[in-house]
């Protein structure tokens, strides 16, 4: 299993060395280098997860640790985990990422830096990889970074556009922010466990080495990282301007793969969160997801309705591992993969032809994302539109589909958490209140691309359905959003009960002092709470949908009215709540300020008036002591002057120098007079 | 031993300088094959030293002593060891290198690669001294050819600069000097460092000044000379305009040798021979590590000329080296005995010194390709040439994500590990400092973004792409910072060993054992 797991790692790595340094010098531009490479690893991903599933053992877990450096006393360590997490996250990643791989040979045919696309997407799998297969908090974080690069070079693929080149850059600073978060909190677990290993983490927790106050601090920390790459509430800003990238791009990384890391993450270090984190933690998803919901419910650009909703669902998945139903925050991770990478394929199947009608219009002026500009495609589209409605329904929440199963599981963990622990009912609301959103917005946006009168007749005239390359991994996403995938060997499609829920095993918290309730009473909760929790939610998906066939199908009530009556909600969702422009005018420019004021003191001040000014100073005191002193006055005035004061008396005395003898006898009388004289005194 | 290395290390390069003396002055293309050849001789000198090094060996290696002026018991004498060999692979190559990056050098070609070699050979042999005679000596032989480097062959305020580099320079050697003086007085009248080593730390503590603790006084006499090199704030203000000034190769040797100088003298002869004052400084020295990195990063944000940000990012960095020297006081009593730390923190610092040296000097290079064609160095009056010139665009990536620490490349490791061994003993200064790295990706990324993406500025239409020379010069750089970053392995085995005997050495200090 060690051996299938270095092999998926290193495939697209090889094919990202090959793509960026000979890429463009290959037949069709090296795409099939790319396309193999992942799809060997898909290969490999699968028959993993057949040995899984022939094995069927929730215990399942290899690990192989290697010295990577020794400093004398201390080696650092890092190594590859396999166990039945591991597996389904392998199968996830390739399973997209052949896709998009596939999808993006026609969606980026004939771009300008095409081998370059394959070379960045293929990096992107194999970091994506390094994150689900390292067994150490350093090789997260290592990975964790280089994701973080695939992220912002694919983002800034198209990087003549100003808000492509933009919005790359944001991704990688504002994804820094969590990480510094992440990398103190492996410092603090690293100085109170000597290691990076999971394990060693783990037991060092267990037998107590950090406090419970250090311990929450430090977990926080590592979520820091999961809150910047799973695009959390405040960190969310990143991820809808990262869909400047383009659209498979935004399908795998940032729906599916990339920014579930954060998930997954929280998933693996579950049993060292202490309570007052896990609260934390069920409080920002829990925000998170109806504060996305609310933007995305108003949005225009098909592609930022869906990166809301992403942002959204994340934070689904977060306050799901906040609750202790953190299983279900990977099975909802999965899931929504499926259908989250179907519904952005799909929105590029649609903006593709949208593109198209308007290429072939000369038009290039609007803008072929504006769902304004769309609708009545349904009949261009087939399949698209099928696959999108499937991916839709699957999204919302409705029973016989994936989303239902681990959506519903989700809200009866909140249930439960919220009948144990009253004082956090807002959680509840939270998630019961953004599924409703979801339901809404989504039809929302199928309604206005799919049905009613298309804006532009000509433009209609011209879209068609998208090549097979494109719609064939639509199918098979669409397929996948369906229960019978995730509840086999069982046919029920009410319950999430399945291979899933047997093989990826609940754990206990390690956190010391038994604070935490235990797997089983977390179970045992979340089973008192499903029927009313599916009831509930099936109600409210229904609602949802209801709302927005009200709106925006049959146009019984009009949405500008409601705009115009709720206006300032109404401004505040449109304009994602103004947290951008809040961290521009109080974060990032008073830092620009700060750093252009250093910078002004370093140089202008600092250096010209103190550190040239011992210079003057210096120089001013030569010219003080070498001319004014050594000229002037010592040579000058004293050495000169002795010359002077010589001559002076000298002038004096030549005048006592007669040359008559009886002038100097008297002279001599007088001296003799004299030393008499002092004598008697 | 017969063959000598060390000397051929530092006498090689003067050879070639004398060579080039003699040649006429016309045969351009012969004085640039005679300096590549030299310092190819060199280098070649240095991987030989580097394979028959002996990495589990503590103290000195390849000695040489000969006597030079015995009525003052100077001597001659050279050695490596596990802190000073990395310094000598590191000069040997980009010496190197900078010969085929000066290759467009024009005016005087004959001056300028006489005193460059003599520049290589005063730096080689400050590295491989251990007569701290012999070292003063070699710390100012360097002084010379620099000034005359920026002053001749410099930018428009090279005649400014070159002083201000020679007298600020100069400041610290008289200093280091006095204390030179002291320990020699104090310590048996004798130059040798190992023995200053053994007896220095000991025979210091009586020494008084004016009522002054003679070992503070001298430990700060040398660390200001050495602070000077690094540049440690508030004494770094030359370095931003030395490096504008000089040409290319010179701001490659200046930032990716020179100033490791101060913190290998730091290394070589504060920690071990005053461990009383190490001991003494090191909270201090963390915090003005603090301050170089955050200082540093905020100004290399509000820089338009690109060097002087590459410039900027230099003393930021250089804040890391030291921080990873602070953590040796990890390993005592009151820090819990933690010489983990201590030893993440010290091999840090120097692959830290290392692989700076190589991630600044490719970017220097590239600012150098780029003035080369723009004739200015104006972040933001380029824009858009990563269409236009894709393998230098790629090749600044690179550079630029080395430079702020992306896993993967050289000095995320040295950063990483110089955090982690500092942060037990300065939590709170260690948690500012990770700022920094924030500050990193926001100056690298935003020069980025100005320079190479959006639109292709007009100007540059026809911006020739990066050329086979120049690309021969940056490949060795690229291939180091990526080998290095994924396996730090060849550099740190061979310095842990003496980084363990510094630790040590620092350890016999009474203020380690005393809470």
């Amino acid at each position: 299993m060690v051996n299938y797991g270095i092999a998926i790692l290193l495939l697209p790595l090889m094919a990202f060395v090959v793509q960026i340094f000979i890429g463009k010098r290959l037949p069709r531009n090296g795409d099939w280098v790319s396309v193999s490479a992942v799809a060997l690893t898909l290969c490999l991903s699968l028959a993993m997860f057949g040995v899984m599933l022939v094995k069927y053992d929730p215990e399942f877990s290899v690990d192989e640790t290697w010295t990577w450096f020794d400093l004398g006393s201390l080696q650092v360590q890092i190594g590859i985990l396999i166990d039945n997490v591991t597996v389904v996250m392998l199968l996830v990643v390739s399973l997209v990422s052949t896709l998009v791989h596939v999808y993006s040979t026609a969606y980026m045919e004939g771009d300008l830096r095409y081998s370059r696309y394959f070379a960045f997407l293929s990096l992107f799998t194999f970091s994506m990889n390094g994150i689900v297969l390292a067994n150490n908090l350093l090789g997260i974080y290592i990975f964790w970074e280089l994701v973080g690069l695939s992220s912002y070079l694919l983002i800034g693929h198209w990087f003549e556009k100003d808000s492509a080149s933009d919005a790359a850059k944001k991704a990688f600073l504002v994804n820094r922010v969590g990480d510094i978060g992440m990398f103190i909190g492996i410092m603090l677990f690293f100085t109170a466990t000597g290691s990076f290993l999971f394990r060693d983490v783990f037991a060092g927790v267990e037998s107590g080495l950090l406090s419970t106050e250090i311990l929450t601090v430090a977990g926080l920390c590592l979520f820091a990282g999961a809150i910047g790459k799973s695009a959390q509430f405040p960190l969310h800003v990143w991820l809808p301007d990262a869909m400047e990238g383009p659209t498979p791009v935004s399908a795998l990384i940032h729906a599916a793969t990339m920014v579930a890391a954060g998930v997954y993450l929280s998933f693996r270090l579950f049993p060292i969160f202490t309570p007052t984190a896990l609260t934390v933690i069920a409080y920002i998803g829990g925000f998170t997801a109806i504060f996305a919901a609310i933007i995305a419910v108003t949005q225009n650009d098909i592609k930022k309705v869906l990166a809301y909703s992403t942002v959204s669902q994340l934070g689904y998945m977060i306050l799901a591992v906040g609750v202790g139903a953190y299983t279900y925050g990977l099975f909802h991770l999965v899931t929504h993969a499926a259908f989250k990478a179907g519904l952005f394929l799909c929105s590029g199947s649609v903006i593709h032809a949208m593109h198209y009608a308007y290429h072939e219009l000369h038009d290039h002026e609007s803008d072929p994302q504006d769902m304004r500009n769309m609708g009545g495609m349904r009949d261009k589209m087939k399949t698209t539109f099928l696959t999108m409605l499937i991916c839709t329904v699957a999204l919302s929440g409705v029973p016989f589909t994936s989303g239902f199963l681990s959506k519903d599981a989700i809200l009866a963990g909140t249930l439960s958490f919220t009948l144990h622990h009253p004082e956090h009912f807002l959680l509840v609301l939270f998630g019961f209140g953004a599924a409703l959103l979801t339901a809404f917005y989504m039809f929302r946006l199928i309604f206005m691309t799919f049905y009613g009168e298309p804006v532009r007749r000509e433009v209609y005239d011209n879209i068609h359905e998208s090549p097979s390359a494109m719609t064939a991994p639509l199918v098979t996403l669409a397929t996948l959003s369906f229960f019978l995938f995730f509840t086999l060997p069982y046919f029920n499609p009410f319950s999430d009960h399945g291979w899933f829920t047997v093989l990826i095993d609940s754990r206990d918290s390690v956190v010391p002092g038994h604070l935490n309730l235990t797997a089983h009473e977390i179970a045992e909760g979340m089973h008192h709470a499903h029927t009313p929790a599916m009831l509930l939610s099936i109600l409210i998906a229904f609602s949802g949908i209801g709302l927005a066939v009200f709106m925006y199908l049959q146009k019984r009530i009009s949405a500008d009215h409601i705009a115009a009556k709720l206006s300032l909600p109404y401004k505040l969702s449109l304009n994602k709540f103004f947290v951008d422009e809040t961290y521009q005018r109080y974060l990032i420019n008073p830092s620009l300020i700060l750093a252009r004021m250093i910078a002004f003191f370093d140089w202008e001040i600092y250096d010209k008036y103190i550190v040239n000014g011992f210079g003057k100073v210096t120089e001013w005191f030569s010219r003080v002591v070498g001319i004014r002193w050594d000229y002037d006055i010592l040579d000058q005035q004293i050495v000169d002057g002795v010359g002077r004061t010589t001559g002076f008396f000298s002038a004096r005395l030549r005048l006592i120098q007669t040359g008559k003898v009886q002038n100097y006898l008297v002279w001599v009388l007088a001296g003799v007079i004299m030393i008499y004289v002092f004598q008697a005194i | 031993m017969d063959f000598n290395i060390l000397s051929w290390l530092i006498w090689v390069p003067v050879a070639g300088a004398l060579v080039i003396v003699a040649l006429p002055r016309d045969k351009k293309d012969v004085i640039k094959w005679v300096a590549a050849s030299f310092t190819g001789l060199q280098l070649i000198f240095a991987i030989v030293l580097w394979m028959n090094f002996d990495k589990d060996f503590v103290g000195f290696q390849f000695m040489e002593k000969a006597a030079w002026i015995p009525s003052f018991n100077i001597t001659y004498m050279l050695g490596v060891d596990g802190l000073s060999l990395p310094m000598v692979l590191l000069t040997a190559l980009l010496s190197f290198l900078c010969v085929f990056v000066s290759w467009n050098i024009d005016k005087a070609l004959k001056g300028y690669f006489s005193l460059f070699l003599l520049l290589d050979a005063g730096m080689m042999g400050v590295f491989v001294s251990l007569d701290f005679f012999l070292f003063y000596i070699f710390w100012e032989v360097m002084l010379l050819p620099m000034y005359f480097l920026i002053g001749i062959w410099g930018g428009p305020q090279r005649e400014y600069a070159a002083i201000k580099f020679f007298l600020y320079t100069l400041f610290g050697s008289v200093l280091m000097l006095i204390a030179i003086l002291a320990l020699y007085f104090t310590c048996g009248r004798t130059f040798n460092m190992i023995e200053l080593m053994a007896t220095a730390p000991t025979a210091l503590d009586t020494l008084s000044w004016w009522g002054f603790s003679g070992m503070k006084v001298v430990w700060i006499l040398l660390f200001i000379g050495f602070a000077i090199k690094v540049p440690i704030f508030p004494f770094h203000t030359w370095l931003p305009l030395a490096h504008v000034e000089a040409p290319t190769a010179v701001s490659v040797i200046l930032a990716g040798v020179l100033l490791k100088m101060g913190t290998y003298g730091l290394l070589r002869i504060n920690f071990p021979m005053i461990p009383d004052g190490t001991v003494w400084f090191a909270g201090a020295l963390a915090v003005l590590a603090l301050i170089n990195i955050i200082w540093g990063a905020l100004c290399a944000l509000a820089q338009t000329d690109l060097k002087k940000m590459v410039a900027y990012s230099s003393i930021n960095h250089m804040g890391y080296v030291m921080l990873g020297m602070a953590a040796v006081v990890a390993a005592g009593a009151q820090h819990g005995s933690n010489s983990a730390a201590a030893q993440l923190g010290m091999n840090g610092a120097v692959l830290q010194m290392f692989n700076h040296g190589t991630i600044t000097a490719m970017l220097f290079i590239l600012v150098g390709v780029i003035y080369d064609r723009a004739h200015h160095r104006n972040i933001d009056g380029f824009g858009g040439l990563a269409s236009k010139t894709p393998i230098y665009a790629g090749v600044v990536a690179l550079a630029f994500f080395a430079g702020l620490g992306l896993p993967g490349l050289s000095g995320f490791i040295s950063e990483a590990i110089i955090f982690l061994g500092a942060f037990p003993v300065y939590r709170t200064i260690v948690m500012i400092s990770t700022l920094g790295i924030l500050l990193n990706a926001a100056y690298f990324l935003w020069s980025y973004q100005r320079i190479f993406l959006g639109k292709l500025n007009e100007k540059y239409a026809d911006l020739p792409e990066i050329n086979g020379r120049e690309l021969f010069t940056l490949v060795p750089l690229a291939v180091l910072v990526v080998l290095l970053g994924v396996y730090p392995s060849p550099i740190i085995d061979v310095m842990k060993t003496t980084m363990a005997n510094i630790i040590e050495l620092v350890q016999v200090s009474p203020l380690m054992i005393m809470p």
